[in-house]
Order: structure tokens, then C-alpha cells, then sequence
């Protein structure tokens, strides 16, 4: 049986910067980590390897220095890292990224091994869509688990898996047969440590790059091409409430009254 | 009468077999530890030994110390006596110290005297002690009381032979008693003295019993010896040969290719020198009684972790000379020859064990060596620390702070950027500096002081990364290597020669965890700056900071006990408000940590009293109106100390803000 994670490196940033004229992400010099979400479906996958015995891959869509995104997977310990990369590949919306790795998944199946379970974030940090995943899912005609916060069973023999969803205010448990994708939150585990040994050896590893001449798609159906959606403005909000009272380190009483003096004017405080 | 050789030669054959043997099973285990070379500068190390071994220079700095000086050459003296004994044993009558010329054998049977009644006062004082006030509770072990009352044995039963023969030879010349005896005192007092008790009895009786009592309690120490914690009278002289010649600030490099293996999870992963320190430790408790986190309940006891390497070694040691796997673990549930988790992550690397130990055992990189296994090998650590690792990998600052922060601190202030061809110092500002919203302000007097001195100085800005000194302290060698490696670039790159830092923990680090990836840096710490800046007559003190009122100083561990600076930052505190600040009761090298170091900073403290309370009650004793600290860490430990214990009245300023509070305001 085989695991398949799908992550994404995004760049490490809360302050993103927005290029005006381009309406595109400013890139240069910003440090990629793993989209944190995906750490927790990574890290998910793991566990299950560490139960079942089942195999993990890593698939990730990107340029060639996404490269480092699969080395950390393997130095946490994934069985297959894959690079899906390939310029015609490139400005891909949320469709036609979902049709690259639904591809891939597919040929991982008939090549690798039985894929039981896609396991992604819910949504990246960078293009907050959270549509990847459950189009994966549609392409593929898996059953779509999302917000899954906690895996209660999971059988491969029988095809099950039992999960819990959050979702505001409640939790919902849901059953579905195999193969099935989940979406994942933060709440479902916490993420393991590399050990030195296998960084080295994921250091050494090579990451398959698998580009269209190994997936055969329709260009129509992938990149700028193959993507309906068109963004036309990105900006960051622009902050029109609140101030910085006084100075809470030379006057921290002074502050303080200011603060009450200020919330009392707007009857915010009730005495 | 005795001596019979017929019994005594096959009895002192066996006593010698088990010395031997003993001798032989725990020193060759020795083998087993990793090479490491400690035979660099032999002559610096004879003098070492010479002071430290011979000199007792450490023991006797504490009280008792100077008892067991007296046991010690008294022990040395006595060798003498026991060789004539052993001698005597196997070939009687014919090899006797009384045979000697006279005018030698007279001073030497008077020292003999001498030394054997001293050591006789000094066992009974070591008794007592053990007794009434141990040096910790656990210390009064059977063990103790057995080897106390064996060297008592000797000193006894040798007055005793000494005092029969005196008698016998009164009795064959016929000389007479009192006036022989008044002679016999003037060479062997106690032995004369006794004498002249036993006269009228059974002598033959008597000097039977005291030479088979001596001699029996020789083969006894003989066969105990190796075979315990007294086995230090045969290592502990090695070891002080053998300490580390620089101060142990810092810990080894690894070697990060695939195979190897990372830190000390199994008892020989540690060098010879670690094993050797483990046979050398004769638990006298000085390290767990300045030990911060044994002191405040922490599971921590650095004579334990010592002791636990021992008998580890000793039930291993047959295993793994056959290459086998040991059989128990080294980290474990915290039972004999297992140090606990819990207990590993309690040490602050304060060092106090180390500047305590009479026989320099290097308890710290032994407790750092376990961290690495746990951190790199086995990735087991406290969970507060997986966002500290991933954030000073990530980010490079233990907060996780966007790098693109770093120079906040300087957004309003003129501050140019390093540049080898116009500027004399790098300022490296750190981590605290740079992102703590109240160290920042250290940041800020530092660098005006800076200008109003006139000094050229610039900072890495931007480029500046953390020194990675809590993550090397934690274990996390691996990361550390990879911080190491890109700041020793950057300096490279950037021709940084001087660097001035206002943290012991990035000074420190600079200075001498650098230096082992080939960068020799001239590092000055602020206060040291300072106070060469005022001698020099640059910072001229026209005025003094009267309002920070009475002041105490808390010695940082890693610009105090790690690194020797104690005299630079008092003397800014003088300076800047005229008047010495006042000590607390553990002072300077006897300092005790603010509970921050070797990484604890970021961890939670649950158990037993809080480190930084402990501190800061023993501040508070001497009434401050200011305490006065010269590193991030014990600022944070001491502001929030404080607010524990309700001193909202006292305020804790680093010395950079006092001089500026003189000069500046």
C-alpha cells in the first residue's frame, strides 16, 4: 500500500511583498520553507509507515529548487520523493496544478504501488485557495475527506477509514472507503525532528524529476495554458483602524491609563 | 615472635593478585573510550599536577580541605613506613629503617611519628564530620566509614608495634625507662608515649596482635583500594596530569558523514580522558553542592552523572571489549549506570561543577555528549525546543522573528554598516539584542556610547545571523555546525577582525567555539570596552549615575566562570556610579547561574524551586536598588524574578545602560 503526500515549498515570510505591476509574489530573497500545513500531512503519512509498514511518497509540484523541500521529506524519512517540474508546468492555477499531481499519483499507482491514501495540507500560506487538494481528489474520483484533525481507524484490508473533521464549532466523523484523499489541520499531530543520519543520507538522495515527457499531458490541460482562473490585483490591506499608544516600555503606567482613558471614551470598558 | 614470611609472603602475593586485578579491570576499560589527545604542553601539565595533585591547590580551598591535605601527605610519608613493613614481612630483621645512618633515620622516624598521629586526628575529624554534618546526606555510606576505620587500623596498630619494640629494647639493654623514653620522644613522641603505658604487660602478646593487625588492614586497603571509590588515590593524580589545559567553554566538533555516529548514547562513545575522569571521582559532592539545578530539586546531580558512567562502564566494559552491545543503557530510567533524560536537560553548562571539582572532572561536555545523542540520534528533547530548532535553523534567532527585523532596533539611529576598509569593530549585536524589545535598549546606550567615545564601529546588519550558542549548549550539533560554518564565512568575507558583543553567550561563542572552525577573532565584550575606554581617559566620567543608588553585580557563567572576566564589568559599575557595587554571597567564580544557560532559556523549569528566584532572593539580601547584569539572558531571568517576588522597586540594568545613564542623560 502506498501513501502518497502532496506538499508545496512557499516562501517563509508574514510580510509577503506584492510585485504592483506583475500582480505576482516577490520571491527574491525570501528563505522557502514546507508549507507548514503540509508538515502535519507529511508528518501524518510517517506515522502511518511507522504502523502499517506502508510505503510513503512525496510529490511536489515546482521549479527545479523545490528540490529542497523533497530533501527534507526524505531526511524525515519518506520512501520516494518526486519532482514534478517542467516550464510548461509554470503558472499553473489551482485546476491545472491539480491535474499535474492527480497525474502523478495515477502513475504511481500503476507503477509503484496501490495508492490507499493522498494526504495534503489544507491550504498553502501562499495562495490560501485550499482547492488543490479536494481537485486532486475530483480528478482522480477518490472519496475527499478535508480539516481532517484526527484518522480514528483505518483498515487497508476492509478499505476503510474513519476520520474527524473540524469545522466551526463542531467536529463531524466521517467514514469512507479507500482510496480517499484528506486534507489536514495543524491540530492532527506534531511534526517530527530529522534525525542527523538520515539528513545526511537525504543530503546524498537523489529526487526524481519527473517533467510532461514522463507525464504525457495535454498542454491544454496544464500551466498558464490549462488555467482558467486569472488573477487581476493583488494587494496587501491597507490598515485603516488603530494606533500605537505611548510608549510601553519608558512609561508603562502612563500607557496603560492612556489605553483605559481611550477605551472608557469609546465605552469599551465597562465600569 | 613475628614476623612469620611462611604466612605473611602468601597473604601479601594475594592482596597484590586482587590489586592487580583490580587495577587491571577498571583501567583497561579505560582503553575502551575514544582517542583524544591530552599529552600537549607536558610541562604545563607537570606543574598542573604538581599544584593541583601534590599542592591539593583545589581541596584545600574548601573547608575539611585541609584534612584531607594532612591524609594525603601523610599517606605519601607513610609509604615509606609500609615499604620498611612489607619489606620486613618477607625478610625480618634485615631491612629496618633503624639500620639507616643516624642523622637520616632520626628525622624520618620523627616525620613518620608525626604523620601518622596527624593522620590519625585527621580520619577522626573526616569521621566526624561524616557523622554530624556530611558534605551531603547520602554521603554517610559504609564505604566511607569502612576506609576511615581502616587507615585509623594502621595508624593505631603502627604506634602500637612502634611502642612494644621501644618497650622490648628497654627491657634487653636495661637501660633506664625514663630517661630512654624521654629521648625516644624527641624522635618518635606518640610511639614514646605509649610506651611507656605498655612497659609492664605482655609485650610479646601485644606486638604479635598490632603486626598482624597491621598487616591485616595493609592486604585489606590493598584489595579495597582498586575496587572503590578510593581508587582516586591511584587516578586522580593522572587526572589533574591530564585536564584540559584551556577552560572547557567549549565542546568537540563532529564529523557530519554518513556512518558515524552522533554524541554519546553508549558508555564508550566517550574518550579516554571522559572514562578516566569516571574512576577519578571519589564523590565528595563539591559539584552537586554548587550545581544550580541539584541546589533547586532538579533531578540533576553531577556526581551521579559521573558515577553512573562508572558503574555503566564496569557492568558494559566485558561486552564491549568484545565489540558487543552494552546491555544497559546509558540513558535511561535514571537508576545506578543510568542518567535520566529529565536530569540531562536540567544542566545550565553554568560550569560550577567544573570550577569545583579539586581533581578537574569535566562533568558539562559529558552531559552535552548525551544531549547529542538524544537531539541528533535518537531526536528526543523536550518539546519547547522543536520551534527553538526549527526557528534558529530557519530563521536564525530563537524567536522565529523575520530576519528582515533585525535592525529594528536601529531604524531611528545613525548606524553604519561594517566595512573592513573603514571601520574598526564589528558590532555584533546578537539575537537579544536585536529582537528582545528590552535588550534592545542595551543595544541602543552601547552604540551612543560607542559614538561618544569616537570609536569605529559598524554592524553586519541584515547579514547578521545567530551565534548558534543554544543549540550547541542543547546538543543540536548539527545545526550549530551549519550557523558556525555561514557566520565564519560571512566574517571571512566581510574582513571582520574585532567584534565587540554585549552577550556572554555570542562572546563566548565568537571567541572560542569559532576557533575551532580555523577563525581566530579579536572578541571584546562591552564591558571590557568599557572599562578600557574609560581608563583610557575616551569616556571621560564628568558625572556619575547617583539615582541607580546601591548596586549588586551578578557575574554571567559565560563571561565569568567560562571565560574569566570578573574584574571589567564591576569596574564600569564603579565608574559609571561612583561607588563599588556591593557582592553577593556566591560571587565571581563561585557565582551561581541565573538558571538561563546551555539552552534553558527556552525550555519550561517545573520542577523544585526556580532557578532565578534563587538568585534573585540572594540579590535581594544585600538590599539593591539595581542589579547590574552584563548578559541578555540573566536580565530576563532577573526582571522576571523580580516580578515573582513582588520587588517592583528594584530595577535591573545592564552596565552598558548604566554608563549611559551617566554619560548620556
Amino acid at each position: 500500500m502506498l501513501i502518497v503526500v502532496c506538499i508545496k515549498q512557499v516562501p517563509d515570510t508574514t510580510q509577503v511583498q506584492i510585485d504592483p505591476v506583475t500582480n505576482t509574489l516577490v520571491r527574491d530573497g525570501i528563505p522557502f520553507i514546507v508549507n507548514p500545513y503540509d508538515t502535519h500531512a507529511l508528518e501524518e503519512a510517517l506515522r502511518l509507515k511507522d504502523r502499517f509498514g506502508c510505503k510513503v511518497a512525496a510529490i511536489s509540484m515546482g521549479p527545479p529548487n523545490a528540490e529542497g523541500t523533497l530533501k527534507k521529506a526524505l531526511a524525515l524519512g519518506v520512501d520516494h520523493a518526486i519532482l514534478l517540474s517542467d516550464r510548461v508546468f509554470g503558472g499553473a492555477d489551482t485546476l491545472a496544478t491539480s491535474n499535474v499531481l492527480a497525474a502523478a499519483i495515477a502513475k504511481l499507482h500503476a507503477e509503484v504501488g496501490e495508492v490507499g491514501l493522498v494526504l495534503c495540507g489544507k491550504q498553502t500560506i501562499d495562495g490560501d485557495t485550499a482547492q488543490v487538494g479536494p481537485g486532486i481528489a475530483s480528478r482522480l474520483d477518490y472519496r475527499q475527506l478535508t480539516l481532517v484533525d484526527k484518522i480514528i481507524t483505518l483498515d487497508f484490508s476492509e478499505k476503510k477509514i474513519r476520520v474527524s473533521r473540524k469545522l466551526e464549532g463542531r467536529h463531524e466523523i466521517v467514514e469512507a472507503p479507500l482510496p480517499a484523499m484528506l486534507t489536514v489541520v495543524r491540530e492532527l499531530n506534531r511534526p517530527r525532528y530529522p534525525k542527523v543520519q538520515m539528513r545526511l543520507a537525504a543530503v546524498e538522495a537523489v529526487v526524481e524529476v519527473w517533467n510532461n515527457k514522463t507525464l504525457q499531458l495535454d498542454e491544454q490541460k496544464i500551466g498558464l495554458k490549462g488555467s482558467p482562473t486569472w488573477v487581476s490585483k493583488i494587494f496587501s490591506p491597507e490598515r485603516d483602524k488603530g494606533e500605537i499608544l505611548g510608549d510601553g516600555y519608558a512609561d508603562p503606567a502612563g500607557t496603560a491609563a492612556l489605553l483605559i482613558d481611550k477605551l472608557m471614551a469609546k465605552d469599551m470598558l465597562p465600569l | 615472635m613475628t614476623p612469620n614470611p611462611s604466612i605473611f609472603a602468601p597473604l601479601l602475593i594475594a592482596s597484590m593478585a586482587v590489586f592487580a586485578w583490580g587495577c587491571w579491570k577498571r583501567l583497561s576499560l579505560i582503553s575502551l573510550g575514544q582517542p583524544e589527545n591530552r599529552l600537549n604542553n607536558i610541562g604545563t601539565r607537570f606543574g598542573e599536577m604538581l599544584l593541583y595533585a601534590f599542592g591539593q591547590k583545589r581541596v584545600i580551598s574548601k573547608p575539611f580541605g585541609f584534612n584531607h591535605f594532612i591524609i594525603f601527605w601523610s599517606f605519601l610519608i607513610l609509604m615509606v613506613a609500609n615499604t620498611e613493613f612489607i619489606l620486613n614481612g618477607l625478610f625480618p630483621q634485615t631491612i629496618k629503617l633503624i639500620k639507616l645512618p643516624f642523622e637520616l633515620y632520626v628525622p624520618l622516624a620523627f616525620m613518620i611519628d608525626v604523620a601518622s598521629m596527624l593522620a590519625l586526628i585527621a580520619v577522626t575529624v573526616a569521621a566526624v564530620r561524616r557523622l554530624l554534618s556530611p558534605p551531603y546526606p547520602e554521603a554517610r555510606t559504609l564505604e566511607a566509614f569502612f576506609i576511615l576505620g581502616l587507615i585509623a587500623t594502621l595508624m593505631l596498630a603502627s604506634f602500637t608495634l612502634n611502642a612494644t619494640e621501644l618497650s622490648v629494647f628497654i627491657l634487653k639493654s636495661g637501660a633506664d625507662p625514663a630517661s630512654f623514653l624521654s629521648e625516644a620522644r624527641k624522635v618518635m613522641p606518640v610511639s614514646a608515649l605509649l610506651a611507656g603505658f605498655l612497659l609492664p604487660l605482655q609485650l610479646a602478646v601485644i606486638h604479635t596482635a598490632a603486626w598482624w593487625a597491621h598487616a591485616l588492614a595493609l592486604f585489606a586497603f590493598i584489595c579495597y583500594l582498586p575496587n572503590s571509590k578510593h581508587m582516586h588515590i591511584l587516578t586522580a593524580i593522572p587526572n589533574c596530569f591530564f585536564h584540559r589545559l584551556e577552560k572547557p567553554n567549549t565542546q568537540p566538533l563532529e564529523n557530519f558523514t554518513i556512518g558515524n555516529s552522533f554524541g554519546v548514547g553508549q558508555v564508550d562513545g566517550y574518550s579516554w580522558k571522559d572514562l578516566l575522569d569516571s574512576f577519578s571521582c571519589t564523590e565528595c559532592g563539591r559539584c552537586q553542592n554548587v550545581c544550580p539545578a541539584s541546589i533547586t530539586g532538579k533531578p540533576l546531580n553531577p556526581r551521579a552523572v559521573i558515577h553512573d558512567i562508572k558503574i555503566n562502564l564496569l557492568e558494559n566494559g566485558a561486552a564491549l571489549k568484545k565489540g558487543e552491545l552494552s546491555k544497559t543503557s546509558l540513558i535511561g530510567e535514571g537508576g545506578e549506570g543510568s542518567v535520566s533524560e529529565e536530569s540531562i536537560w536540567s544542566c545550565t553548562t553554568c560550569g560550577a561543577c567544573m570550577e569545583a571539582c579539586p581533581v578537574f572532572i569535566e562533568q558539562m561536555p559529558k552531559i552535552i555528549q548525551l544531549r547529542r545523542h538524544l537531539v541528533e540520534t535518537e531526536t528526543k528533547f523536550p518539546d519547547e525546543l522543536l520551534n527553538l530548532f526549527e526557528n534558529m535553523e530557519g530563521r536564525s534567532n530563537p524567536w522565529g522573528i523575520a530576519p528582515s527585523e533585525r535592525t529594528k532596533w536601529c531604524s531611528q539611529l545613525d548606524v553604519k554598516p561594517f566595512d573592513k576598509d573603514t571601520t574598526e569593530y564589528l558590532f555584533y549585536i546578537g539575537c537579544a539584542g536585536s529582537f528582545d524589545s528590552r535588550n534592545k535598549h542595551v543595544s541602543v546606550a552601547m552604540s551612543q556610547l560607542l559614538d561618544k567615545a569616537g570609536i569605529s564601529w559598524g554592524i553586519l546588519g541584515k547579514e547578521e545571523k545567530c551565534c548558534g550558542d543554544s543549540v550547541r549548549r542543547l546538543g543540536n550539533e548539527y545545526v550549530f555546525d551549519k550557523m558556525a560554518r555561514e557566520n565564519v564565512a560571512t566574517f571571512i568575507e566581510r574582513g571582520v577582525k574585532k567584534v565587540i558583543t554585549q552577550c556572554p553567550h555570542c562572546f563566548t561563542t565568537l571567541k572560542n567555539d569559532y576557533r575551532q572552525y580555523g577563525l581566530e577573532l579579536e572578541v571584546i565584550h562591552h564591558s571590557e570596552l568599557l572599562r578600557n575606554l574609560v581608563q583610557d581617559g575616551r569616556l571621560v566620567m564628568d558625572k556619575t549615575a547617583q539615582e541607580m543608588g546601591t548596586t549588586v553585580f551578578h557575574d554571567s557563567c559565560y563571561l565569568g566562570r567560562h571565560n574569566d572576566v570578573y574584574d571589567a564589568p564591576r569596574e564600569v559599575i564603579t565608574a559609571a556610579t561612583g561607588t563599588t557595587p556591593a557582592e553577593m554571597d556566591r560571587n565571581r567564580n563561585n557565582a551561581f547561574c541565573c538558571g538561563a544557560g546551555g539552552g534553558r532559556m527556552w525550555m519550561e523549569e517545573h520542577v523544585g524551586e526556580r532557578i532565578n528566584l534563587t538568585r534573585v532572593k540572594e540579590a535581594l539580601v544585600q538590599k539593591p536598588d539595581t542589579i547590574c547584569v552584563a548578559c541578555p539572558y540573566c536580565m530576563t531571568m532577573f526582571e522576571d524574578g523580580l516580578k515573582d517576588v513582588k520587588a517592583d522597586n528594584v530595577k535591573v540594568r545592564d552596565v552598558a545602560e548604566i554608563m549611559a545613564e551617566a554619560l548620556l542623560r
